[in-house]
């Protein structure tokens, strides 16, 4: 695994931890030494006993962070448990990005931020850093002192001696590189904390408030020419032949090449670049896609439930079961692009065999069999040299929700810079990058019930029809009984069912299918996944059904929860929260929904009226989350609070057209935002259950859509079963 | 050559006299503090003084600026002084960060034409800058901190406490 043909040592559970891909508990460990193989820069740091942690003879003490900061906060909250261990005060704590190296990663080595899986990863990772770091300091002090390390107690980047004298970390950190790196130990118990669980300052709020925090776009070399790229508006198709004449003849441009996606234009800046550009020639192949639209993506996707899809999850006798006269309700969710503030770029250099990447991106690592790999190894691949000749810088990213996992742009910028002399900034307009995106995907679902005498539904069938995300990631090579077998359970891609497949509420006879009906559109992970439609479907539904039941939609939903204690407490709160069932004003009405996502429970009750447009409203939204351990308040409200906003874009919002194959919104005109005028107010209680913990990135994402368009339904009768919402 | 006042110094920009202000600080000056979010004027990353207004710079040639005084974040104060950089560290605004030298810009400019705004009045000024991570509340709250602190009003509680946790 080790990328410098060294094998890494195996010790114990040090400091990199396998998770495993699909829940196997690998544990392997990667040594220091690692830290100096190639691509890694060598660290002179007087006391650096893991990958994680440089302390400094002048008492500097800098966490490496191997996490994508995209605005989540992992530059904060992951310094924050290795601060927590290691025993200085957080305001000594500097924070700065790792290179791009598989001592940073999880299972295979994969470098990668998503999922929201952060703090799940690194919560012990860290810790331990942080602890065995703070022995090592122990023991050196003790034998400095000549006293038992048991008597030695390390509090404020000091060891304190019994008879009250101290030695700051600073005077130890020589020493305590000497000190065998101890095994087992031992973690402070969470009453302990003095870090974790405050709203300690963001570590990266001075430098985003002046202008100096360097994204993507400001990072490489000063004198790096731009490179636009044109690429076929057709998803698939290729360049025919172009006439480069005119390009050419711009002020500002140099070259014009073509590469693997489209034809480069390269210019001493971004205007002569989209100048040069914008007078390119070029003659499209548009292949297979060109007739594609959205009508036929909805008949297809008809289609594919018609023709059935595998089975997700199932228990009871669905076909057996008889109730009352079914429910049956068809749902539609459109593509969305990501939309970053910061469009895809990225710059390359490429010399004496050698190729540095500064790249804004949640992907920087990872074995090349699998989708060919992280930033360095594309940009290897790219540029036609080895991954170990390959330097990552990343920087921060203006926005990331999925869409920086992709390594497009690092492609385009490796390849075209191992081409040319010199450094190219590879940069994409806004144009760009709404209509080259990877999408979340559209989805179509049906869906199905019987209720019982009381009400509760006694059948509950959910067969829905996407794109798959997951397909395109795995090895061409591996073959279709494998593909079915491992990760495509059933033909079923998992971030396509998850959050319907294991829908929490009580229904004996229950089936999930999902079918994958596949289109040249380009699908990725789009802040938080499948559950992004499954929550809006599942909580609709739900709602749906309480009212058929007659019942109250908070109480119908409590009833079916019982089992979920997770959910149920989210749900009480933010019900209590809200004041739910109190008085509304005139004109209002207010909706609820729950949904777990990546091991966090979350609730969210939304209050909305009709504008004098007849458009939606959203005035407050009440928000309860139990994310199991709560590092950082702060960040976790920010967190929740962002996924509102998040979601209620896409909800109000949200659609991208296919049509003749290519994507039609192009800039923000047309793919709207919510803005300040329409943010509504919002209340986030936190509600931790002290479980594991579990992500905030993208929890707070899926259950705004219903909760907004369960209180539609409440105002108005009308039920929104097709999303961004139109009310007719 | 286009001649204008930046940060408070003279420059002389050696550049196409239709190319956007944007690119002049960020390609010809090397001032990376403005962001480029969208070119379109629909997003207001962009955002800079011009005269003491905010103004998107995506789309304005530069020839039109000639003369005129331009400040960009990295004039706003030498040190992350301006009590609107002050009240954004104060309310923890900034997530991914992007937008917010836009949305800095824009409340400068907001405060200086109107030292007490009113909700309506942020919404008003505030609404051509988009962000993403939904840091709008966050916004607000510091927009009307910025306000206190220019007034003379002295923060009482400190840096990072949004939901009064501590």
């Amino acid at each position: 695994m080790s990328e410098n043909g060294k094998k890494p040592m195996m010790t114990r559970r040090t400091f990199v931890k396998v998770a495993g891909l699909a829940g196997t508990g690998l544990a392997l460990g990667i040594g220091y030494k690692v830290m100096s193989g190639p691509g890694v820069p060598y660290t002179d740091a007087a006391f650096a006993p893991n990958p994680f942690l440089r302390i400094e003879t002048d008492g500097s003490i800098t966490v490496m962070v191997g996490k994508a900061e995209m605005g989540q906060g992992v530059a904060t909250s992951l310094p924050m448990l290795v601060a927590e261990e290691l025993e200085v005060p957080f305001e000594r704590v500097a924070f700065a990005f790792a290179p791009a190296h598989p001592a940073y990663g999880a299972a295979l080595g994969m470098q990668v931020t998503g999922g929201s899986t952060s703090i799940v990863e690194m919560w012990e990772v860290l810790r331990e850093a942080g602890a065995t770091a703070r022995e090592m300091l122990r023991e050196a002090a003790a034998q400095e002192w000549g006293v038992p390390a048991a008597d030695v107690v390390m509090r404020d980047a000091m060891a304190h001696h019994p008879d009250g004298s101290t030695l700051a970390y600073a005077d130890l950190a020589v020493a305590a590189a000497s000190v065998a790196v101890p095994e087992n130990v031992p973690l402070k118990d969470p009453s302990e904390f003095r870090i974790i669980g405050l709203p300690q300052p963001r570590l990266d709020v001075p430098q985003k408030t002046t202008g100096q925090a360097i994204f993507g776009v400001d990072a490489g070399p000063a004198d790096a020419r731009v490179a636009m790229v044109a690429r076929c508006p057709v998803f698939g198709g290729s360049v025919r032949s172009f006439d480069a004449t005119a390009a050419l003849a711009m002020p500002g441009v140099q070259e014009v090449l073509e590469i693997s996606s489209g034809v480069a234009v390269l210019a001493d800046g971004y205007w002569p670049a989209l100048k040069g550009r914008d007078a390119l020639v070029v003659e499209w192949d548009e292949g297979e896609a060109a007739g594609l639209n959205d009508a036929e993506i909805s008949r297809r996707l008809a289609a594919g439930i018609d023709e059935g899809g595998g089975v997700a999850a199932e228990h009871g006798a669905v076909e057996a079961a008889t109730g009352g006269e079914a429910i049956t309700e068809e749902y539609e969710l459109p593509y969305l692009a990501h939309a970053t503030m910061e469009p895809m770029n990225c710059t390359a250099l490429v010399e004496d065999g050698r190729c540095t990447v500064w790249a804004a991106t949640q992907f920087q690592n990872g074995p090349a069999m699998l989708g060919g790999g992280g930033a360095r190894q594309v940009a290897a691949a790219a540029a036609g040299v080895s991954a170990d000749d390959t330097v990552v810088h990343s920087t921060f990213l203006g926005g990331g929700f999925g869409r920086r996992a992709e390594k497009d742009f690092v492609q385009e910028a490796a390849e075209i810079a191992g081409r040319v002399e010199g450094a190219v900034r590879v940069m994409w307009s806004r144009e760009d990058d709404m209509q080259h995106d990877f999408y979340r995907p559209a989805s179509l679902h049906r869906l199905s019930a019987t209720l019982d005498d009381a009400g509760n539904p006694a059948v509950w069938r959910h067969d829905m029809a996407s794109q798959s995300i997951l397909n395109r990631l795995l090895p061409e090579w591996m073959p279709g009984f494998v593909r079915n077998r491992t990760v495509m359970k059933n033909g079923v891609d998992p971030t396509s069912a998850e959050g319907a497949s294991n829908q929490p509420y009580r229904v004996p006879n229950f089936r999930m299918t999902a079918a994958t009906v596949e289109f040249p559109v380009p699908v990725g992970f789009w802040r938080s996944v499948g559950h992004t439609h499954s929550a809006f479907v599942v909580e609709s539904f739900i709602d749906e059904l309480a009212h058929a039941a007659g019942q109250d939609p908070y109480e119908y939903r409590r009833d079916l929860l019982a089992e979920h204690p997770r959910h149920l407490a989210v749900l009480n709160t933010v019900a209590e929260a809200a004041d739910w069932g109190s008085e509304v004003p005139e004109g209002r009405a207010r909706g609820i929904a729950v949904a777990e996502s990546f091991g966090s429970y979350v609730a969210e009750v939304a209050e909305v009226s009709l504008g004098k447009d007849g458009r939606p409203r959203v005035h407050k939204v009440w928000c309860a989350v139990d994310c199991g351990v709560v590092v950082n308040p702060a960040i976790v409200r920010a967190q929740m609070e962002s996924g509102i906003i998040f979601g209620l874009t896409a909800a109000l919002y949200g659609k991208i057209t296919i049509e003749d194959g290519r994507a039609v919104q192009s800039n923000f005109h047309d793919y709207e935002m919510v803005r300040m005028s329409e943010a509504p107010e919002m209340h986030v209680v936190l509600a931790p259950s002290g479980d594991g913990p579990g992500g905030v990135g993208e929890p707070g994402v899926p259950p705004i859509a219903p909760a907004v368009t369960n209180a539609l339904f409440a105002l108005t009768g009308q039920r929104v079963r097709t999303l961004p919402i139109a009310l007719g | 050559m286009v001649t204008l006042t930046l940060n408070g110094r003279v420059v002389e920009v050696d550049a196409p006299d239709d190319m956007p202000l944007l690119w002049v600080l960020r390609d010809t000056l090397r001032l990376t503090g403005t962001k480029f979010g969208c070119g379109l004027g629909q997003c207001g990353a962009c955002t800079v003084h011009v005269n003491g207004q905010a103004m998107k710079t995506c789309q304005l040639p530069v020839r039109d600026v000639a003369g005129a005084e331009i400040k960009t974040i990295e004039g706003l104060s030498p040190d992350g002084s301006d009590p609107v950089q002050l009240a954004w560290v104060m309310e923890q605004v900034p997530q991914c960060g992007y937008c917010q030298s836009g949305q800095i810009m824009a409340a400068a400019a907001l405060l200086d034409s109107d030292e007490k705004p009113t909700d309506e009045a942020i919404d008003v000024a505030m609404s051509d800058n988009i962000c993403r991570c939904g840091t709008y509340n966050a916004i607000r709250r510091a927009i009307h901190r910025a306000a206190d602190i220019r007034a003379g009003i002295t923060a009482t509680d400190g840096a990072g406490a949004s939901g009064g946790d501590r």
